[in-house]
């Protein structure tokens, strides 16, 4: 079927067991992507390749955990070749078999090491509730699915911007943006799961917060809010 | 047929699968990830939708077969169809599973059982027009050509 028997994608990834790994050294955005279909982790790759980044594409949150140097059984080993490669951004599916892009992302905020990485979530659902418990819980963002490139390079340009400025920002800067999302979003008061009605994209607060922290202002990108993708069509 | 013919053929075979429904935008987006440095870019996720495909529709099939069924599972399963044919635009194909799932939820095997041959003939539909329209890509590179986007 495939007109090179898939060939073209074997030379641009090395796949050693079950991690798929680009062979690029450039200083590029190091991504992992982490989604249990096949067809969506050759997507993601894709689009993230386009978008100038690294990939290392995984199966499962173990799998990803694994890859940190998180998963309590298995520790990574000082010869294992993959050490060092700095993750800039995780980019997880929601619903995994095993550990959910939930559990990932939470395991992955508990964790001093790398609780400063951006974890975005990916989910063919547009639940709120569930939206909202991933951006309470630290998620950077909340993609509906099926991704597209602009999704993607929304993503990695406020990534970019935040690692160029990073290293002087507190750790509650993620937690700020994801609140700051759910307020861009909600074109109504109601901050309950309350069935979508009138969301709209509008940038304007919600007068209804019942946020503790203060908020900083977002900078302009993120004010492309990520539940602009909530499409009332699309739910089930 | 000349490769003018060619090309107008499959603008128009690629336009009637978007009008009639079998593809929907998300398909386009696959396209336009593809260039010069990674040609078979769709033609790759479409086979990978195909596998994938065929043993989830196997699975259900087995699962209906069952004394017991497991509905949880099929479920997850027909999640997992809806997912990937998302993915690539098979829109026939995720609308399908959206009700398909629905009669998992409610545990009616009649439904499912309808369901899960709807699901086979719509994925057929769309795994031999999109290879035709592969076929007639592959056409107008022999021919010296360029694909029309």
């Amino acid at each position: 079927m495939a007109r090179n028997g898939g060939v073209a994608w074997m030379r641009t990834t090395e796949k050693i067991d079950g991690y798929d790994l680009s062979t690029s050294d450039t200083e590029e955005v190091h991504v992992l992507a982490v989604d249990d279909s096949l067809v969506d982790r050759k997507v993601i790759e894709r689009l993230l390749r386009i978008s100038s980044c690294k990939v290392t594409a995984v199966d499962s949150g173990r799998r990803a955990l694994q890859y940190l140097g998180l998963d309590e059984e298995i520790q990574k080993k000082e010869t294992n070749g993959f050490d060092g490669l700095k993750v800039d951004l995780i980019i997880t599916d929601y619903c995994m078999p095993g550990m959910t892009g939930y559990e990932l992302l939470k395991k992955v905020k508990e964790s001093s090491a790398f609780r400063e990485i951006p974890v975005v979530i990916m989910s063919s659902e547009n639940v709120i509730a569930r939206i909202d418990r991933c951006l309470e819980e630290g998620a950077e963002d909340f993609i509906v699915k099926p991704v597209k490139l602009s999704d993607v390079k929304r993503i990695i340009d406020y990534t970019t911007t935040e690692l160029r400025e990073g290293e002087q920002r507190e750790g509650t800067r993620a937690k700020r943006r994801g609140i700051n999302k759910r307020k861009q979003r909600e074109g109504d008061d109601d901050l309950s799961s309350s069935p979508p009605s009138t969301l709209s994209s509008s940038t304007s607060s919600s007068p209804s917060s019942s946020i503790q922290s203060a908020t900083a202002p977002s900078s302009p990108s993120t004010l492309d809010s990520p539940t602009r993708r909530l499409k009332m069509t699309s739910s089930e | 047929m000349d490769l003018v013919q060619l090309q107008r053929q499959l603008v128009d075979y690629r336009t009637s699968l978007y009008h009639e429904g079998f593809l929907d935008e998300q398909f386009t987006q696959l396209q336009s990830l593809q260039d010069e440095n990674n040609p078979d870019f769709v033609v790759e996720v479409v086979s990978l939708f195909f596998e994938d495909s065929e043993r989830l529709l196997n699975e259900l099939s087995k699962a209906l077969e069952q004394q017991v069924i497991d509905f949880k599972r099929m479920d997850a399963q027909v999640h997992q169809l809806k997912g990937s044919s998302s993915s690539i635009g098979a829109h026939r194909v995720q609308k399908l599973c959206i009700v398909f799932r629905n009669y998992c939820e409610a545990q009616n095997v009649e439904g499912c059982l309808k369901c899960l041959q709807q699901v086979k003939h719509e994925y057929g539909i769309i795994k031999t027009k999109l290879e035709s329209m592969f076929q007639l890509e592959q056409q107008i590179l022999n021919a010296g050509g360029s694909i029309p986007v």
